[in-house]
């Protein structure tokens, strides 16, 4: 099991650790209820340095990620990131990332750590157009600050207007006295802040300044677990619950970062689907009654019959019941649609509701 | 780790209040540590006469979810019912205000396969 260069300090602060996609990571601190509230309501800092990073550059660049991905990568302009997926030659999806412009010819790739290899291996075997690729996963730490203070908390750290930066745009800058790292306005739970890509060399002094500096904003270590919840929340999807291999970015609601104004891995078949209609759909729900959904609960209708499964659940801290995501056929899938969750054999009642559930 | 010599426990993470005839069961202090945030305590089984080891509720934590063993055969007779609006007492009291279930058991000779502090201790590691 790998370590991140921060799994010492995560010990000593008293986290509970936990093996994760092959790392040894911090679950939570002081208990996911009040490291959520800290970012709902004040900036947390997370160490999601097992997220993966791949340096996509030259000439080819472009032809190669315009062809693995699904979102329009030529639409970016330097400095501006891009939620996006690849989807695999039957239907499914590879992975989903972010992409990263840093000018022509030079993009940075974020993929899920559970993923590197089979991202790498993905992107190689489709390098026909001899991009250069360079993995830098082993030696790049990510740190995201969330947080409706992050902006405020953090401005001392770098001589670069955080407020200026837009979401889901970067700048690489000095910040909390090392030159040259990303920080990006990205992030994974829905109350604001930044993502910060820095070398493993660097992280360990990156951390006791962002802690020193959030100090007087009530900053706190968040781990795994709440990161988790705020991202149901909002409904984000996680890969290898809510999409994988077999679920097509279609069905997940992942349309909107799925292009037909260009060719890609795919590209037609999805296409058809996306003519045809989809059989079922990725819908987000919230319990009537008390219960809490489970990734892999059966759900069903009002008579009893499977109409789909739950892909990810959760107590939601934020409101307070049980919500989820999963996937129903697609006469089911209508926001207001009555659904039931078996819950320990017993089918629990819920409604089909617009994502996000936390509203801010 | 907090594990009171007064009362024995199980290989499942509960501890057993022997008085008299009756009783008391939660989870340990390890338990609910390792569950993290209690936001669930479900037990529908008052009433019933169990056979030991059978499922006599649940306890929801926000990241998952956890069978509850009955350590002994008997009548169920009481379930902590403040534990509907505060689940949260099973974290902050696992051995006082958390009590999940009181019990009337039937079989006094099954107390003596449950753990005492030591051997709970060493289960745990600590």
């Amino acid at each position: 099991m790998k370590n991140t260069a921060l799994s010492h300090i995560h010990e000593q602060l008293g986290a509970k650790m936990v093996p994760f996609a092959g790392y040894n990571m911090p679950v939570s601190y002081e208990g996911v209820n009040a490291e959520h509230e800290t970012v709902r309501k004040n900036v947390g800092v997370f160490d999601v340095s097992h997220m993966g990073e791949f340096l996509i550059t030259g000439p080819n660049a472009l032809d190669l990620l315009q062809k693995v991905c699904s979102n329009d990568i030529s639409k970016i302009v330097d400095g501006q990131a891009q939620y996006n997926c690849m989807p695999n030659e039957t239907g499914g999806i590879v992975d989903d990332l972010i992409v990263y412009k840093f000018e022509d010819g030079k993009y940075l790739l974020v993929v899920n750590a559970s993923n590197i290899d089979k991202d790498w291996e993905w992107i190689s075997k489709h390098n026909t157009m001899g991009a250069e690729m360079r993995n830098l996963s082993d030696d790049y730490s990510l740190l995201a600050i969330q947080g409706p203070k992050a902006v405020e908390a953090m401005q001392s750290l770098t001589s670069e207007d955080l407020s200026a930066i837009k979401f889901y745009h970067f700048k690489v800058a000095d910040f909390a006295g090392i030159a040259h790292v990303i920080i990006s306005a990205t992030g994974y739970t829905g109350s604001g802040g930044f993502e910060i890509y820095c070398k493993n060399s660097e992280v360990e002094q990156v951390w006791n300044k962002v802690m020193e500096a959030g100090k007087n904003f009530g900053i706190r270590p968040i781990g795994l677990a709440a990161r988790d919840t705020l991202r149901l929340e909002m409904g984000f999807c996680l890969y290898g619950n809510d999409i994988n291999d077999t679920t097509s970015p279609l069905e997940a609601g992942l349309g909107w970062i799925t292009k037909f104004t260009k060719d890609f891995i795919n590209s037609e078949n999805l296409k058809k689907q996306k003519e045809e209609g989809v059989k079922r759909k990725l819908i987000g729900f919230e319990l009537k009654e008390r219960g809490i959904p489970r990734h892999d609960y059966e759900i069903v209708d009002k008579d009893g019959k499977n109409i789909g499964i739950v892909t990810s659940g959760t107590m939601a801290p934020s409101l307070n019941k049980g919500i989820g995501l999963g996937y129903v056929t697609t006469e089911n899938s209508a926001p207001g649609s009555e659904i039931f969750i078996q819950i320990r054999n017993k089918p629990v009642a819920a409604t089909v509701v617009k994502t996000p559930f936390y509203k801010g | 780790m907090n594990v009171p010599s007064n009362l024995k426990y199980t290989k499942d993470h509960e501890w057993v209040l022997i008085e008299g005839d009756t009783a008391t069961i939660g989870v340990t202090d390890f338990a609910q540590g390792e569950l993290g945030d209690i936001v669930y305590v479900e037990v529908e089984t008052v009433g019933d006469t169990m056979e030991k080891n059978e499922v006599f509720g649940t306890v929801e934590a926000v990241k998952t979810v956890s069978d509850l063993f009955l350590p002994l055969s008997g009548e169920i007779i009481e379930f902590n019912e403040s534990l509907e609006s505060e689940p949260e007492k099973v974290n902050s009291d696992a051995y006082g205000e958390g009590w999940m279930i009181k019990m009337k058991f039937s079989n006094p000779d099954e107390i003596a396969e449950l753990l005492d502090d030591a051997a709970y201790k060493a289960l745990i590691g600590g």
